[in-house]
């Protein structure tokens, strides 16, 4: 029971990253949405909605990539759905959310039961293999941890990097941070509000929907109702600990990751004296104390659940 | 291009119209999904109301369906106009069973009369506790009640199977993971004989009727209101807003603990992991399209209630998935929030520049 | 001036919002190099005028001729921003349009870059911006966070905005009221010296001082049409008052009264804000029976925090606050409004009432828990209704009745239900904090006329407000407050008083 080294296993970190992608996606998508002004809370459905559609793309013959990108078209088409609602019409950014996490959510699970019928195992696909990068995986330790992992999770990754310099390197970023804390100072140069909110959380739910398709073809290989379990409302959460910022995000991510495989390996460990429901929920736990602690100073983009409508001043 | 103004004073009949004609867009826009997955609409739409109608037993189902429905639709209508996202409902209606079944399994000894109302209290309790933590940390650390219910939610989630397979567990269940049943004097007693339906739907509707009251002519409901509405103008009026949100809380955990009492004590009679298909989350729904009001969730309820009991007897008659129910109750969420921006404007027509 | 070319026309702009006529065929014409003045009480149509002019609003008819880059008179696309942009008109809002999370640098870069490069050209921008400031004298520091400036900072950024556009015309709207005396005739000489390069200026104010000093043409506006147009030189302050209101202004008479016993004493108070500089250090303020005690300052230095602390919103961190000489020890809006302490707050829509609910029920908000409001936890609906037509009719509060929702009120009668609300309950102690913003002269001189009543009705009245001549008009004693320290005006000309809210010795 030697906590150091679980640590120090390559096992342990390996499982850390492919915990964490889903959620770098996740993070990265609510973030974007956020950083706009908008609160996503399709983020669930459309986590269920991108494994779904990806997964049941590659079930159809296409290739992985085409899988991927039909599950960003998917979670685009949500993404839609949301802003339109709370962008031009103003509505709550709660109710549409929850709204929209509902229909992503019974829309995949009707289509998954109606195209394919109930069989004692889930059918598979072939999904993501591990990727095998040149140079680095000749590195000591991190090598071994690092062609562990699929395509997928070095696409979170540099998305990680990319959303860093679009944020803080080019004018769309800047528009978009300007949105989410004064929509009224983007509409005053000639910017539009309503288009770079409706955009940002468009791209913001096609990559929550890439979370998803990790699941189904990186992580696993097959549907299963109830798979993304709660994790769409754990990256929302994690959103406010990274202070909406990417590479807090990642590293959020990450150490989560770290302790969900942390208290895996834990329950082989000392599974004897707690029931293993106690380990089940720590991630759970460790969210709500994770938003705990960062919520009173936690500095939330001054515009986001307030509707903003042109000409009203 | 079109431009939105407000509208002076919503009507009356849009506010009740609103919700009335989103269900029914929304029954009407499931037929593309009917359609892609191959079914003939007519006869889907038949079965659907067979299901609902076709008989004594179907619309007592359908009824006894809407109980715990009434119950989740009044916990979020009071946090709602609180503007308190209660999204925990689903784990708080489950605390609300295990107290039931703590306390009514046989730990105390009471004719019914007596049993009954402990059971229900603790139910009560038990959900209010699970709202007040939450509350608690949003008024205190300023957490974000949406996220920390959400996921109190599969924290309880997880907290059941561990007690169902510990210490709530049924030694003469044959290693299922289910309570003991509640005893006889605790069960809540049948309206009629041969059916399902059960004293909880008596006791949702009285509730109904207690918040009604309670939300539009007490001081109370008043507070509620106005801190939903305006919370820095509440405070510096004198409100105390803290405490008008731990009400509120307390109160909507409660009666989504009475919805897993009424489920448990008179649907089921013990406890599983599966007790809720989700109507924590379809309570929201059930608020949402009665706009708030308690006596339009009656109403709600029993109209998603026939939704999913409808797909149901669709379902086995035509092989249908019967997750078009959700569909149809997501889809209404959607229709009942643009309807009611539609009542809320109008719209002009402008030239674009001018003449 | 020189009579020189015309490089904009307004013709017959029209606007109403649902039943509300704001500009009514209004034609104005500005010069190449003129300052001129649009003059108005609040709620006279000018802001509205002027964001059509920007691009906020699309009248509902007329037409906006601007000189293009060529020396054609082109008509203006309107409803866009951009559009007015491009054709070299800015504006500088009166509610600042800037980003609190971004850099000075930033916010003059929004909007400026084409939205799909790839990456920022900050050099090239910087030393355009820096040129600039050279130019014009207007200094900001280009690093710092917006959400870091002070109101004066932050207006300069403003300007520099749209002098970064290139701007060939420029609108401010009401620029002054956020800046101390001094620093509104630095503001104009720097105007007045872009317009010897040819920039054009119009800007908006509801005071007859400035407009007179500082322009060289007045157009006035009144209830949504121009009633008049004069040159500066001709003009004087009675001529256009009368223009502005339309007949004579009723002045409200300060008979001197003689002051009792202290209400409120503030010894040595200290109380956080979100800065020093808005932080109160061991302030001393007292406020007397049949006494108005005015604080001037420049928003921003610690008014907040004092207006909290009296509201019962805060509590103070060291010294002690005693109403009645009595010694507070539980700060709350309840224990404050029980012991007599009536609030008008600065911002009514944010903290004065619930737009949602209805005039009868924003009338008793402060008062759930009296016996004529409250039976056993219930309300008393029938008397919540008398009561409120009592005090609709007494203060005569218009709109769509008792029942309607308080946002369909205008601000000038969500004012006079507040005051309703305040003045009914006879309060020893009263917080008001920028009472008439926004208002127009008759709702103005309501709110004026009421404070004076309550003064000599034996209340003691501290009064908030950006704006020095109410201050001067209405103030038995005047403080000042910079940096959180409050001190008292001993001279009490405005020049005086000026210096004193920029922090300097008279």
């Amino acid at each position: 029971m030697d906590i150091l080294q679980i640590l120090l296993t390559e096992s342990f970190w390996a499982a850390t990253l492919r915990i964490a992608t889903p959620l770098i996606f996740g993070v990265l998508g609510a973030l974007i949405c956020e950083k706009a002004g908008v609160l996503n809370l399709g983020i669930e459905g459309i986590f269920v909605a991108g494994a779904m559609a990806g997964w049941m793309a590659v079930w159809f013959g296409f290739s992985l990539w085409t899988g991927l990108l039909v599950a960003i078209f998917v979670g685009g088409f949500f993404g839609l759905i949301h802003a339109i609602l709370t962008v031009p019409l103003g509505l709550s950014q709660h109710v549409s959310g929850l709204g929209v996490t509902m229909l992503a959510t019974s829309v995949s699970y009707f289509t998954y039961r109606t195209a394919l019928p109930k069989v004692s195992s889930p059918p598979k696909i072939e999904p993501f293999q591990p990727f095998d990068v040149p140079f680095l995986s000749e590195l000591p330790f991190i090598g071994p941890i690092l062609s562990q992992q699929t395509a997928m999770t070095w696409l979170a990754i540099l998305m990680v990097g990319l959303v860093w310099w679009i944020f803080n390197r080019t004018p769309l970023g800047l528009s978009i941070r300007a949105v989410g804390d004064n929509p009224d100072a983007v509409d005053a140069q000639g910017l539009s509000v309503y288009g770079i909110r409706i955009g940002s959380i468009i791209v913001g739910s096609s990559i929550m929907a890439l979370g998803g398709a990790f699941l189904t073809m990186s992580a696993f290989d097959s549907f299963f109702f109830g798979m993304v379990n709660g994790r769409g409302w754990i990256c929302i959460a994690l959103v406010i600990f990274a202070s909406w910022r990417p590479g807090k995000a990642l590293l959020g991510a990450i150490l989560f990751g770290a302790f969900d495989a942390f208290q895996v390996r834990l329950q082989t460990e000392v599974g004897a004296f707690l029931p293993s429901q106690v380990f089940l929920m720590a991630p759970y736990v460790l969210s709500i104390i994770a938003l705990v602690i960062v919520a009173r100073r936690a500095e939330y983009p001054r515009a986001l659940l307030k509707p903003w409508f042109k000409g009203a001043r | 291009m079109i431009r939105i103004e407000p509208r002076e004073m919503p009507s009356k009949w849009w506010t009740i119209g609103i919700p009335i004609i989103s269900a029914f867009v929304a029954i009407l826009l499931a037929s593309i999904p009917l359609t892609l997955a191959g079914a003939n609409i007519f006869e889907a739409y038949r079965q659907m109301a067979n299901g609902i109608f076709g008989s004594t037993f179907a619309f007592t189902e359908m009824l006894t369906r809407a109980t715990p429905l009434i119950f989740t639709g009044l916990a979020a209508t009071i946090a709602f106009r609180a503007k308190l996202w209660n999204i925990g409902a689903e784990g708080q209606l489950y605390l609300g069973a295990m107290a039931a079944v703590a306390v009514g399994t046989g730990l105390i000894d009471a004719p019914a009369f007596i049993l009954i109302p402990i059971i229900l209290l603790a139910g009560a309790l038990s959900g209010a506790i699970g709202m007040a933590a939450p509350t608690y940390l949003k008024t205190r650390f300023g957490a974000d009640e949406v996220v920390t219910t959400l996921l109190l939610n599969f924290i309880v989630i997880i907290f059941l199977q561990m007690m169902l397979e510990g210490p709530l567990k049924d030694p003469m269940g044959m290693g299922w993971p289910q309570s003991e049943p509640i005893v006889d004097n605790g069960v809540l007693p049948q309206l009629l004989p041969r059916m399902r339906i059960h004293a909880g739907l008596i006791i949702a509707l009285l509730t109904a009727g207690l918040v009604h009251l309670f939300l539009s002519k007490s001081i109370w409901g008043f507070k509620i209101r106005a801190v939903g509405e305006n919370p820095s103008a509440a405070l510096h009026a004198g409100i105390n807003v803290k405490r008008t949100f731990m009400g509120a809380a307390v109160v909507s955990g409660a009666i989504a603990g009475l919805a897993g009492v009424s489920e448990v004590a008179g649907l089921r009679g013990y406890l599983t992991t599966d007790l809720s298909p989700g109507f924590g989350y379809t309570g929201i729904v059930v608020a949402m399209l009665a706009g708030l009001s308690p006596i339009g969730v009656v109403i709600s309820a029993i109209f998603i209630a026939s939704i999913f009991v409808g797909a149901d007897t669709m379902s086995r008659a035509i092989g249908v998935s019967s997750y078009l129910a959700d569909l149809v109750v997501a889809l209404s969420l959607i229709c009942v929030l643009i309807g009611g921006f539609i009542a809320r404007y109008k719209f002009i027509r402008t030239n674009k520049g001018n003449v | 001036m020189m009579k020189n070319t015309r490089v904009l026309s307004l013709e017959n702009i029209s606007k109403r919002f649902g039943s509300v006529v704001a500009n009514n065929s209004v034609n104005i014409d500005l010069y190449r190099g003129e300052v001129l003045a649009l003059l108005g009480e609040n709620g006279a149509g000018k802001t509205t005028l002027m964001n059509m002019l920007f691009g906020h609003y699309i009248p509902d008819s007329g037409s906006i001729d601007v000189l293009s880059y060529e020396g054609q008179m082109e008509p203006l696309t309107l409803g866009h921003p951009q559009a007015s942009l491009d054709a070299g008109i800015g504006m500088v809002h009166q509610h600042f349009t800037l980003a609190e999370n971004l850099s000075v640098l930033e916010n003059i870069l929004l909007g400026s870059e084409k939205i799909w490069a790839w990456r920022h050209n900050r050099s090239n921008a910087r030393d355009k911006i820096t040129k600039i400031m050279n130019r014009t004298g207007l200094y900001a520091p280009l690093d710092e966070e917006v959400g870091k400036l002070t109101v004066g900072e932050r207006q300069r950024v403003e300007i520099l905005k749209a002098l970064y556009q290139e701007v060939k015309i420029l609108v401010l709207d009401e620029p002054t009221a956020v800046l101390t005396p001094q620093e509104a005739d630095t503001l104009f000489e720097n105007i007045t010296a872009m317009t010897k390069d040819g920039l054009s200026v119009i800007f908006i104010s509801h005071k007859l001082r400035e407009v007179l000093a500082f322009s060289n043409r007045i157009a006035v506006l009144r209830h949504g049409k121009k009633v008049g147009e004069i040159p500066t030189s001709e003009a004087n302050e009675r001529v256009i008052a009368r223009m502005m209101v339309g007949e004579e202004t009723i002045e409200n008479p300060r008979k001197k009264m003689k002051i009792g016993s202290p209400v409120l004493q503030l010894n040595g108070v200290s109380s956080k804000g979100d800065s020093t500089r808005t932080s109160l250090n061991r302030t001393n303020l007292t406020i007397h029976k049949h006494e108005i005690v005015g604080v001037a300052g420049v928003s921003g230095n610690g008014q907040s925090v004092l207006a909290k602390l009296i509201s019962g919103l805060a509590e103070p961190d060291s010294g002690e606050l005693l109403i009645d000489g009595k010694n507070i020890k539980y700060f709350s809006p309840n224990e404050m409004q029980s012991l007599g302490v009536g609030r008008i707050p600065e911002d009514r829509h944010h903290d004065g009432v619930i737009s949602a609910m209805s005039v009868a029920e924003n009338l008793i908000i402060e008062r759930l828990h009296d016996e004529d409001v409250n039976n056993k936890g219930f309300l008393q609906n029938k008397s919540i209704k008398k009561n409120a037509e009592e005090l609709i009719e007494k203060y005569d509060i218009r709109g769509p009745g008792i029942d309607a929702n308080t946002a369909l009120l205008s601000g000038g009668n969500i004012q006079k239900l507040i005051l309703a609300r305040v003045f009914e309950c006879m309060p020893n102690v009263i917080l008001a904090n920028q009472p008439t913003r926004g208002l127009d002269l008759g709702a103005a001189n309501e709110v004026a006329r009421r404070l004076l009543e309550a003064r000599t009705r034996g209340a003691g009245i501290l009064l908030i407000s950006e704006d020095l001549d109410e201050i001067l008009e209405l103030s038995d004693r005047i403080m000042v407050i910079h940096d959180g320290s409050l001190t008292e005006a001993i001279d009490v000309s405005r020049e005086a008083i000026g210096l004193m809210m920029a922090g300097e010795k008279a």
